[in-house]
């Protein structure tokens, strides 16, 4: 009797803690749907701000937000994957190889503010791309280096050696097994990690604060070295800066809600993706 | 023996780390036959097998002495490209190991890295290798499935026909029959016997039965030594070594 009422306990604590975590998430979603919601329109989503940022929509900060993203995938993705390739399939067992991983790792580790001052410092001032996409774009691939890296890397590890070898038996070389064989087997859980960090990019403020991003631009932006506005910098400045502080807020908490969606639904992609590839081995 | 000598193993001591897998061992495959190499587990016939399609450089921290001769050529000679030798030398897997891809795909992968490019000549070459390794008839109306849809069994007759697409010269079944049930063994047994005609053929394997049907010569390994070998119904039924003796008989292993 007493080790069952002693287990019950311990299954409740358990389910309290769980129920805590839904509680923030719901409360999360709750709070900015209740007051993001009644900004949102199709206009919202498609128009130019206008009126001091009061009036119109945000359809030029949602496509910043893209092209920055965007532009730090297309930078990130290949040397993440090549580099993971390096550290799993051609790089000797040595302490200066186990040195890499963990400064990859702690790479994860820096807070972002860090790499948007590194990007000003390098990008912005060092090679004069000015506060600009590539500058914004180059700074958040940076950030989703490691995670790239480390998810690319998991997936490798994740092929089975039996089909290396199967494939070398047929006379493929090192090279041809790794690009015909082991990354498109490893290629799903790839993408997956690649998604997840898209997410995380897609929601960064501060590496974008001094390297790409502007409180208003006039319409769109024009080349890699414009100046872009950008969800999550928008919601910033909107709740500090300006005029009109009451009616910028409830645009915030729509950019916050358009933020949360966009990153939902990726991370909904990301899900499906990994199903599809347990499903491939299963 | 008037065979003709396909690969030889000579004085071949191989180490893992500072373990000796391998003592001293010197065989002779020969061509169009089927030797076969038996031994309790870890006696060292698998990485012996290893050792004819330089599958063991793989393996960190191995070394290698003596000689590995394919037509007279050293095999590990400086000069001489694994690749190379891996088009002559193929191997079927303990455990089937297709690719996760489609069927045709798992038997054109072999032609395509060896630079084929003509489709109408790897749909034939697809076809006729499935037919060969006697699986054509279960898979010609899927040939667009996955291969990891296929059974264990047919697994493993698809990674055969993989082996026989790419045209070797030798092929080495390493426990082929581990993972199957007795009716696909029997069907591989089958097949290891039609394709001696065109293969020169070694297989290790942990059923000594299995070595007495299909084999033309035996190799008994213990402890990475080779103990015995011979003519397979000589091995059989007069061993010269007490120690195969035991082992035939099932007094250990």
């Amino acid at each position: 009797m007493k080790k069952e009422f002693s287990q019950n306990l311990g299954f409740f604590g358990l389910f309290l803690c769980m129920l805590t975590t839904i509680l923030a998430l719901g409360s999360i979603i709750y709070f900015i749907a209740a007051r993001g919601f009644s900004v949102l329109s199709w206009s919202f989503l498609t128009q130019v701000p206008y009126s001091a940022m009061t009036k119109g929509g945000i359809a030029p900060v949602i496509v910043g937000t893209f092209y920055i993203t965007l532009g730090a995938i297309m930078f990130a993705l290949p040397l993440g994957i090549a580099c993971a390739v390096y550290l799993c399939e051609y790089s000797p067992k040595s302490i200066v190889v186990n040195i890499i991983r963990i400064s990859i790792n702690n790479l994860a580790g820096v807070p972002s503010v860090v790499f948007g001052l590194f990007g000003l410092a390098v990008f912005v001032k060092f090679f004069g791309f000015g506060v600009s996409i590539l500058s914004g774009s180059l700074t958040l691939g940076i950030l989703a280096l490691p995670m790239i890296i480390s998810s690319a890397q998991e997936a490798l590890l994740a092929v089975p050696q039996s089909i290396r070898e199967a494939s070398l038996s047929l006379g493929a070389t090192k090279w041809g097994t790794i690009k015909n064989i082991v990354l498109p087997t490893a290629l799903p859980g790839i993408l997956t990690g690649v998604i997840l960090s898209i997410g995380r990019v897609a929601g960064e403020t501060a590496p974008i604060l001094f390297t790409a991003a502007a409180f208003y631009t006039r319409g769109y932006p024009k080349s890699v070295f414009s100046e872009v506005m950008a969800l999550p910098y928008h919601i910033y400045a909107l709740m500090t800066e300006g005029a009109h502080p009451d009616k910028q807020r409830a645009i915030a908490y729509g950019c916050s809600l358009v933020l949360l969606f966009l990153v939902l639904f990726i991370s909904g992609f990301a899900i499906f993706l990994r199903q599809r590839q347990r499903s491939l081995y299963g | 023996m008037d065979n003709k000598i396909k690969m030889q193993a000579k004085n071949v001591d191989f180490f893992y780390g500072k373990n000796q897998a391998l003592k001293n061992v010197n065989l002779n495959v020969y061509a169009n036959k089927v030797t076969a190499m038996i031994g309790p587990s870890g006696c060292g016939k698998s990485t012996f097998i290893r050792l004819f399609n330089r599958m063991n450089e793989l393996v960190a921290h191995t070394t290698l002495k003596g000689k590995i001769l394919l037509d007279d050529l050293d095999i590990n000679s400086p000069l001489v490209d694994a690749v190379d030798i891996r088009k002559r030398v193929g191997m079927v897997f303990q455990k089937p190991n297709p690719f996760p891809k489609t069927i045709f795909e798992n038997i054109s992968y072999g032609l395509k890295v060896n630079g084929i490019k003509d489709k109408a000549f790897i749909e034939q070459k697809v076809e006729d290798s499935l037919k060969k390794a006697v699986i054509w008839a279960e898979v010609k109306d899927r040939l667009n499935d996955s291969a990891l849809k296929l059974s264990g069994g047919q697994q493993q007759r698809l990674c055969i026909a993989r082996c026989l697409a790419v045209e070797t010269e030798v092929i080495l079944f390493d426990e082929p029959c581990a993972s199957l049930d007795p009716i696909s063994t029997a069907k591989i047994e089958e097949l290891i016997l039609e394709l001696k005609k065109d293969y020169s053929i070694v297989i290790v394997t942990h059923n000594m039965q299995q070595a007495a049907r299909v084999s033309d010569y035996t190799g008994f390994f213990l402890l990475g030594e080779l103990i015995e070998f011979g003519k397979t119904q000589d091995i059989f039924t007069a061993p010269k070594d007490k120690k195969t003796e035991a082992y035939i008989t099932g007094r250990f292993g």
